[in-house]
């Protein structure tokens, strides 16, 4: 294995694969991709649904069939990747532990590194469901690899927590699979999801959506038997003598999807409270030199095909750390973006002082729905941008772009700020 | 009759509430009135979605050697047809070499295919 490498990508799902290749394309050498699984993909292979690259390639592709595109340009380009290489730590100075059946453990210090390892589902402990710890309870993307990519039935009457997308995916996944799906149970009084899946994968198909409702408590002894749902109030607390009960066979969790940075830790990466991934510059480096994030470790995303926008982009960054050393110096000065009111958080958290880029692409969400707002854009006292959005809602990633004329005003007042106004 | 649908063209999903007269279980896209509409294109999609809805469909079909290939339809199929598209993929292994866009099951509709979605080596 040559570990001369001067971009190490650890992921190798669509976030890595569209950084390995921009950074290829941007004049990179010596590219690494390291994987955890036996195949390149990541979440997409198991994604068998379509709906994906609307933006990208102007067409609806399934999962795997996106992921493909991709991992055919991979090939193309000669990038080498190592699967089934699970990488362990990463010390300060870029010091890359891995390991796999074939090298062992073996040590890299490549010159950058860009973070692609997605996310992880929020498991029943962190929502604390009271009742048995029956068998057949499982989050909702667990029962896709299941059914998916084994071919396993996880059950035959299934409760679904949660109306995310992964929850009402699998609510229609299940039902082509014989199982009869009783209910979407969800917490908030609207969903999270896309309308077209509320439409398409449960009033075709007659489920019934519960809003403001939770699991309050499982019943089993080894295998679950039944749930009790309840009402919630507008503080999320149960309602007494609300309850409902369900039998069921199988309990789905689609509760949330939580940043993977169990490897940002030791490096001493410094991580976003509102986003769980790590705060990163326009750049997508991270307060360490040389580490960049993007895709669902940086925030979690809606739509792959702004992953892998974000994700190119973490690759020319790198690309221009490694070969112009141009990014990234350690007297570099930031402007933190400031909000307000609605914005839950933004990706970029901050600027580069000066900033080099032509234009830079703001994303954030929004703290619950929001009809006829506008967003307003400022620095200091002047008013960037002020844009009318006749809705916005906590599942649908936004974008506001920044050009050079306002990067230069953000330049000279050193303060940039985003608000909604109602 | 009324049907209440959620349009989904975009991110508005605004609320339809769809009037129409069905003889002999023949609707005309004429005799149909659409209300709560943003933009005309919730008019449209009201329409197909009573007259002639259609839907792609997504599964999976079992390998001989273990595991799965994903699959699709090479068409969206009328609505009602989901279960017998369904019910014809059924009992159906495919061996490896599978390639994307490959034929699993042919002609499962109207001359709509069951394509591959994944490739298997």
């Amino acid at each position: 294995m040559n570990k001369n490498i001067d971009v190490l990508v650890i992921g190798g799902g669509p976030a890595g694969l569209a950084a390995a290749i921009s950074a290829r394309e941007h004049g990179v050498d010596n590219i690494l991709i390291l994987e955890r699984e036996s195949g390149l993909g990541g979440i997409l292979k198991q994604c068998i649904h379509n709906g994906f690259g609307l933006h990208t390639f102007k067409e609806e592709l399934t999962g795997p069939e996106y992921a493909a595109r991709y991992i055919a340009r991979v090939n193309s380009l000669n990038i080498p990747y190592r699967l089934d290489t699970t990488v362990l730590r990463i010390d300060t100075g870029k010091r890359v532990t891995a390991v796999n059946a074939q090298d062992g453990l073996f040590v890299i210090n490549p010159k950058s590194i860009i973070l692609a390892c997605g996310c992880r589902e929020r498991p029943r402990g962190a929502i604390n469901i009271p009742g048995s710890r029956a068998v057949g309870i499982y989050s909702a993307g667990t029962a896709q690899k299941y059914v998916n990519m084994m071919g396993h039935m996880v059950g035959k009457r299934v409760v679904i927590l949660g109306s995310g997308d992964i929850g009402l995916i699998m609510a229609r996944r299940l039902t082509f699979e014989g199982a009869k799906v009783l209910a979407v149970v969800e917490l908030m009084p609207y969903s999270s999801g896309l309308n077209r899946n509320i439409v398409q994968c449960l009033h075709d198909y007659d489920i019934p959506l519960y809003f403001s409702h939770t699991v309050t408590d499982i019943r089993g002894k080894e295998r679950i038997e039944g749930v009790t749902v309840s009402r919630v109030d507008d503080k999320l607390c149960p309602i007494p003598n609300t309850e409902i009960t369900m039998e069921c066979d199988t309990l789905l969790l689609s509760v949330g999807l939580v940043p993977e940075n169990e490897l940002s830790k030791s490096a001493d990466i410094r991580l976003s409270r509102l986003t769980g991934g790590a705060i990163v510059d326009e750049n997508m480096m991270t307060n360490v030199s040389g580490i960049f994030a993007c895709g669902n470790m940086l925030h979690v995303h809606d739509l792959v095909d702004f992953v892998s926008e974000e994700s190119a982009l973490a690759g020319v960054s790198a690309s221009d750390y490694v070969l112009n050393e141009a990014v990234g110096s350690a007297t570099e000065q930031y402007i933190d973006i400031q909000t307000a009111g609605g914005i839950r958080y933004t990706v970029p958290q901050r600027l580069s002082a000066s900033v080099t880029a032509v234009s830079v692409t703001l994303k954030f969400r929004v703290d619950k729905i929001y009809r006829n707002a506008r967003i307003e854009v400022t620095s200091g006292t002047e008013q960037l941008m002020l844009v009318k959005k006749r809705i916005m809602a906590p599942g649908e990633m936004e974008i506001l772009k920044l050009d050079k004329a306002m990067l230069a005003k953000i330049e000279r007042h050193k303060n940039l700020r985003v608000v909604i106004k109602d | 009759m009324t049907k209440e649908m959620i349009c989904i063209s975009c991110p508005l999903g605004c609320s339809l509430s769809v009037n129409y007269t069905s003889s002999d279980g023949v609707i005309k896209q004429s005799d149909i009135t659409v209300a709560g509409n943003g933009c005309n294109r919730g008019v449209s999609y009201a329409k197909d979605e009573v007259t002639s809805p259609r839907r792609m469909i997504t599964t999976t079909v079992p390998l001989q050697e273990g595991g799965t290939v994903p699959v699709k339809t090479s068409a969206a199929v009328p609505k009602d047809q989901i279960f017998s598209v369904l019910h014809k993929v059924r009992g159906i292994t495919a061996a490896r070499p599978v390639s994307i866009g490959q034929i699993i099951v042919g002609n499962v509709c109207e001359g709509v295919d069951i394509v591959a979605t994944d490739n298997r080596e």
